[in-house]
């Protein structure tokens, strides 16, 4: 792989805090090596800031390997950049060419509001989880791993929707900023499980009534969720969510 | 939970969506069905008696109120939906590039402004005469059914009448191609086989349905049925 | 003298005696007793979740967005468990045994012993909570084999077994907090320990958005805020992994066990530039089937595959036969460095070695042959059938290589060299959790106890989970039962006081430094002395040398840093600040610790003391001890030791000849 140096113009949301109004600025960087990921080019970004006596631009990121979920940068239009299954740390610089101009927002969504620059408050997605993304089992009641068999296939299509990060690349292109494939993900990963069936009718009625709480829009399956997803999880998981909430709601008892 | 709670919430609202789209996809059927009867190259008879049949028989009468109930219904909370959904991003982003999604079905709020349109339109050329003012004129083969076909073939006479209906079928073959699969999707088909074979029934239907109603206009226009 | 109050009798009955006999909070008192946990990794989601279900009020605090991002979540492999579903022999002795030899003898035998105890326990709970696992087909769990041992006891989830473990416990942490049991604090960041009378009784922790100190009071502290790799600037760790609450309590009288005992990862992607922030490390089951190798000659240019086969040094399997490419996590890192240092590096920064899956690629190829009952196959076809097999056991990573490095490594063999990964040491704690501050415990990774020397792969999510589910449960019951007496504390306390005007006075120290280069770049210099100095192998002078380096590199940060922002709202580069000076303090103990320990064991290497073939040279008459360090003022630490005896294992050379 030949490596070549770029210089490019970056056009940032900026915004000071939750009240401000914000707007894009435009900076320019130089020397940009293609190797580098698309955060180093931030961080040299960044010090350049720092060194001209500008605030640096704020951006969530922490593990850099693609799985913490923390990067939501969206990038030309896409949440996470141009490249198909990758999160905003696993972008490299390859992906542009010399003269480029980059357009970066932060996550937009009334469910996210802004916190600064490019760092949205996404707690609702742990108000959701809280709602009953889980499995109650105290600590100590748990029988033998090996007692409960679980097919195989199951078990995969299960770890398939786990793989979720949460990280609301999800939230972020979907025109209704609608939360349905993080919840769907959740509901998937239980509602496979023979551990997930006794709070399988509440679930995934609380979850859902929190995500409305939260204001997230409703799913119209434009599918964009599913392309941008990092961790490609599938939208069948919206519909596996639609089909444990008509099962849960129908049958209810009030 | 109650069925308020259950029908007001985001999945809830949904499946009213799909439920009242796939009966006015049923509608479609039969509609289309019927009008097919057009190119029975017998000038209009067996179309006049099957519109006869369906402004006569009390059952469908009561079953066209369901009909329009379902278009109200579909209307609202489609409107009520698009609007909800359109506020929940706040600041829109300056790069919209539509990414990973077809434009139609990120357009289904639009292209159901346009099906309205055609539909006002639509019931003011055939469905006000026929049942309201009845001002049609009789049936050669028997004075007491109306010639329907005859004022169709005057209607499609004019270009500009015929060109909006072709657009107003366009409209449906994409608001189609989109509401049908998803539909299904919102009743929670998650299993790809099944999801697979709905999709391409899906699309088969919504170019099928949509050009054979479009055709109707057309071949009148150009003389193709008299 | 240190007490690690571990209980009398023999091995393997010291845990359930504790258990059985160790004082209990009835449920009425626990509702009145708080806790403060800090990081929500898995030991600090899973002693949250514990103890919330167990009716405490706990208070948990993390820096990230949510407590689903600590950097638990990034690890690959697995987590070992003493389950012997496989019948190869496994069993808890053998898990103990395998940890204690693995970490080079410098572990604590009954910490390890209850370690391997309860690692079934972890599996059994992970299944109850949802974790999916991997399986046969039918339908039980499946084991692999891991690097240190001879049983086939890690359990994973394909390569993201510490993500699915992380989420298990944060979903556990997320119900009690819908329970109202545990009370969530993300994007805090603790800043101060408060002790009152001797014991731990509460913190001062940064709202990073709105940047204002809050006082919170507990009945005891729990640290687990995971390890300190990232002093060396570049590592596997998160960017946000820090020692700052772990150095707080440090300072507030907690001591620092076994400071300099770091561990090197073999396989990670190389350093391709300055502009490099981060490391990123390839799962050790990359070993099972790549061969590592440099060219025999030096400086050698060319592409790796105009290198002909007789032209290649696979170093690992000439110099340990009997372990092949397989040797333990020390070994491979070392004798990478021992190579590139002598000039057979490759790539551009001759700062790697290959890792080559072309023979892995043609064995699976004809493997597959065999299979498919194909007998007339060419060499195209058997390398096709051997790529797809490498791509199903091994695809996520080598797309992950080819993301970062541009390269196809089904073509062209990967570059690998070794990076900083994980931290053995960490505070000292005795065998309830406890550090040497009462009501201050330190759990996973910030604690010193159960890996000695050297962590075994799989190991770490064990520890974690094992001192969150089911340890500290135990244990913080035995301390608080004496706590019930004590009403909570105000926060308007004078120690309260004093501590917040500590924090706040420090920041605003920083804030008005107002010099002119950015915290980044100190610890970048500061990264560069540690592992220049302190890291793959040490030796006195270095680490003599190092030791002032960082004095002077403390001084002119605190003279010349320049932090833009404001105090009063979110300020990544203040928060960034405040780690950075911690981590400055650290390195220089680090340092001292090393120059102390005047032998070589495990991740500790000193050139003065190796064999004659270069294999590290322990010293058991003179430092069978942990170094437990008291801080006491600016650059002076007290060395208290605290004497490990083997009751049951006999320490031996390790070798892998």
């Amino acid at each position: 792989m030949e490596h070549y140096n770029m210089n490019l113009t970056v056009e940032v949301w900026r915004q000071k805090n939750k009240d401000d109004k914000g707007g894009f600025k435009s900076y320019k960087v130089k020397d940009i090596s293609s190797e580098m990921s698309f955060l180093e080019m931030f961080d040299v970004l960044n010090e350049q800031l720092v060194h001209n006596g500008e605030e640096p631009i704020a951006f969530d990121h922490d593990c850099r390997e693609g799985i913490c979920g923390a990067c939501s940068m969206y990038i030309n239009g896409k949440p996470h950049g141009p490249w198909a299954a990758t999160t905003t740390c696993q972008l490299h610089m390859r992906a542009f060419k010399d003269g480029d101009t980059i357009v970066v927002e932060p996550w937009r969504a009334k469910a996210f509001p802004v916190i600064k620059d490019l760092v949205t408050d996404r707690s609702a997605f742990d108000r959701i989880i809280a709602a009953g993304g889980y499995v109650s089992v105290n600590t100590g009641n748990a029988v033998d791993g090996n007692s409960l068999p679980i097919e195989k296939e199951k078990a995969d299509s299960a770890f398939a929707a786990a793989a979720c990060i949460g990280c609301g690349a999800c939230v972020a292109i979907c025109k209704n900023s609608s939360a349905n494939l993080f919840i769907g993900a959740k509901v998937s990963h239980l509602a496979l499980l023979p551990q997930g069936e006794p709070e399988r009718r509440t679930r995934v009625i609380n979850m859902i009534e929190q995500a409305d709480k939260e204001g997230f829009g409703a799913c119209t399956v434009t599918g964009a969720c599913e392309a941008v997803c990092p961790k490609e999880i599938s939208i069948a998981n919206i519909a596996r969510l639609n089909k444990e909430y008509m099962n849960a709601s129908f049958s209810s008892d009030k | 939970m109650t069925w308020k709670q259950v029908f007001t919430s985001t999945i809830g609202q949904k499946l009213v969506m799909g439920l009242t789209g796939l009966f006015l996809i049923s509608f479609l059927v039969v509609h289309v069905g019927l009008n097919a009867c057009i190119w029975a190259d017998d000038g209009g008879k067996m179309f006049n008696q099957g519109a006869h049949f369906m402004g006569s028989m009390v059952v469908i009468r009561i079953m066209e109120i369901g009909l329009f109930i379902g278009f109200f219904i579909h209307i609202i909370q489609g409107y009520a939906l698009t609007a909800y959904n359109n506020s929940r991003r706040g600041t829109a982003y300056r790069v919209n590039k539509g990414y990973g999604s077809k434009w139609y079905s990120r357009s289904m709020g639009l292209l159901g402004t346009l099906l309205l349109l055609f539909l006002i339109m639509h019931i003011w050329h055939f469905w006000v005469p026929s049942r309201i003012t009845q001002d049609l004129p009789e049936a050669s083969y028997n004075p007491e059914h109306h010639d329907l076909f005859s004022r169709m073939i005057l209607v499609f006479q004019d270009p500009i009448v015929v060109v909006l209906y072709v657009l107003g079928c366009i409209s449906l073959a994409y608001h189609l191609a989109h509401g049908f699969k998803a539909a299904f999707r919102t009743f929670g088909v998650h299993n790809s086989r099944y999801y697979s074979t709905i999709k391409a029934v899906g699309y088969a239907f919504s170019v099928i349905v949509p050009l054979a109603f479009a055709m109707m206009p057309v071949s009148m226009y150009l003389g193709w049925v008299k | 003298m240190l007490d690690a109050k571990i209980p009398a009798g023999p091995l393997d009955q010291k845990w359930s005696k504790y258990k059985s006999t160790c004082k209990l909070v009835n449920p009425a008192n626990k509702r009145k007793l708080e806790i403060i946990v800090i990081g929500t990794g898995l030991a600090g989601a899973s002693a949250a979740a514990s103890l919330g279900e167990l009716g405490y009020k706990v208070k948990a605090f993390c820096f990230q967005d949510s407590p689903r991002r600590a950097h638990s979540i990034a690890a690959q492999g697995g987590i070992n468990a003493a389950k012997n579903y496989q019948n190869d022999g496994d069993s808890t002795y053998r898990l103990f045994y395998d940890t204690i030899k693995g970490g080079d003898y410098r572990a604590r035998e009954a910490n390890v012993h209850r370690l391997a105890e309860v690692s079934a326990n972890i599996i059994d709970q992970c299944v109850a909570q949802g974790v999916p696992f991997a399986r046969e087909y039918g339908g039980l769990l499946s084991n692999r084999s891991f690097g240190g041992t001879q049983v086939q006891r890690t359990f994973y989830a394909a390569g993201q077994t510490g993500q699915q473990l992380l989420i298990g416990a944060y979903q556990a942490l997320e119900r009690q907090v819908a329970l109202g049991n545990v009370k969530m604090y993300s994007r805090h960041e603790m800043l101060e320990v408060v002790v009152i009378d001797g014991k731990a009784r509460g913190i001062i922790a940064r709202d990073l958005v709105s940047g204002k100190l809050e006082r919170h009071f507990g009945h005891a502290v729990l640290l687990c805020s995971g390890g300190y790799g990232n002093v060396f600037y570049l590592s596997t760790n998160a960017m946000g992994s820090n020692v700052t609450a772990a150095w707080k309590a440090h300072k507030k009288g907690a001591y620092f066990g076994n400071p300099c005992m770091t561990q090197i990862h073999p396989t990670c992607i190389p350093v391709s530039g300055d502009h490099q922030s981060k490391l990123t490390l390839m799962s050790e089951s990359l070993r099972n089937d790549g061969r590592i190798w440099v060219p025999k000659k030096q400086n050698d240019t060319r592409r790796p595959n105009e290198i002909a086969e007789e032209e290649r040094d696979y170093y690992l399997e000439r110099r340990y036969p009997a372990f092949g490419n397989l040797v333990p996590r020390d070994v491979a890192s070392r004798a990478a460095k021992e190579r590139c240092d002598a000039g057979y590096g490759v790539g551009s920064s001759r700062q790697a070695v290959y890792l080559d899956y072309a023979d892995a690629i043609q064995r699976y190829g004809k493997i597959e042959l065999g299979k498919q009952g194909l007998d007339t196959a060419d060499a195209a076809t058997i390398t096709r059938l051997g790529k797809e097999v490498v791509k199903e056991k091994y695809g996520n990573l080598f797309d992950m290589y080819e993301k970062i490095t541009g390269e196809n490594p089904y073509e062209v063999p990967m570059r690998i060299y070794p990076a900083v990964h994980y931290t053995m040491g960490g505070l000292w704690v005795d065998y309830n959790l406890m550090t040497t501050v009462p009501g201050l415990y330190a759990l996973g990774e910030a604690n010193f106890s159960d890996h000695g020397a050297n962590r075994l792969g799989a190991s770490a999510l064990m520890q974690g989970l094992a001192d969150g589910y089911f340890v500290i449960p135990y244990t913080i019951g035995d301390y608080l039962a004496d706590e019930i007496r004590t009403a909570n504390i105000p926060t308007d306390h004078p120690a309260f006081v004093a501590a917040e005007k500590e924090v706040s006075d420090r920041i605003n120290k920083l804030m008005g430094i107002n010099g002119s280069q950015s915290v980044e770049s100190f610890h970048k210099r500061l990264g560069k002395i540690m592992w220049d100095k302190c890291g793959m192998a040490r030796n006195a002078k270095g680490l003599q040398e190092a030791i002032q380096e960082i004095r002077a590199l403390r001084e002119e940060f605190w003279k010349d840093v320049r932090i833009p922002g404001a105090v009063a709202e979110y300020n990544p580069e203040l928060d960034k600040a405040n780690r950075v000076a911690d981590f400055m303090e650290l390195g220089e103990l680090m340092c001292m610790d090393a120059l102390d320990r005047n032998e070589s064991c495990g991740g500790h290497f000193r050139e003065e003391f190796q064999t004659e073939e270069g294999e590290a040279l322990r010293d058991d008459a003179n430092y069978m001890y942990v170094s437990a360090w008291q801080y006491a003022g600016t650059n002076n630490w007290q060395l208290h030791k605290e004497p490990l005896n083997y009751e049951v294992v006999k320490p031996s050379q390790r070798s892998y000849k």
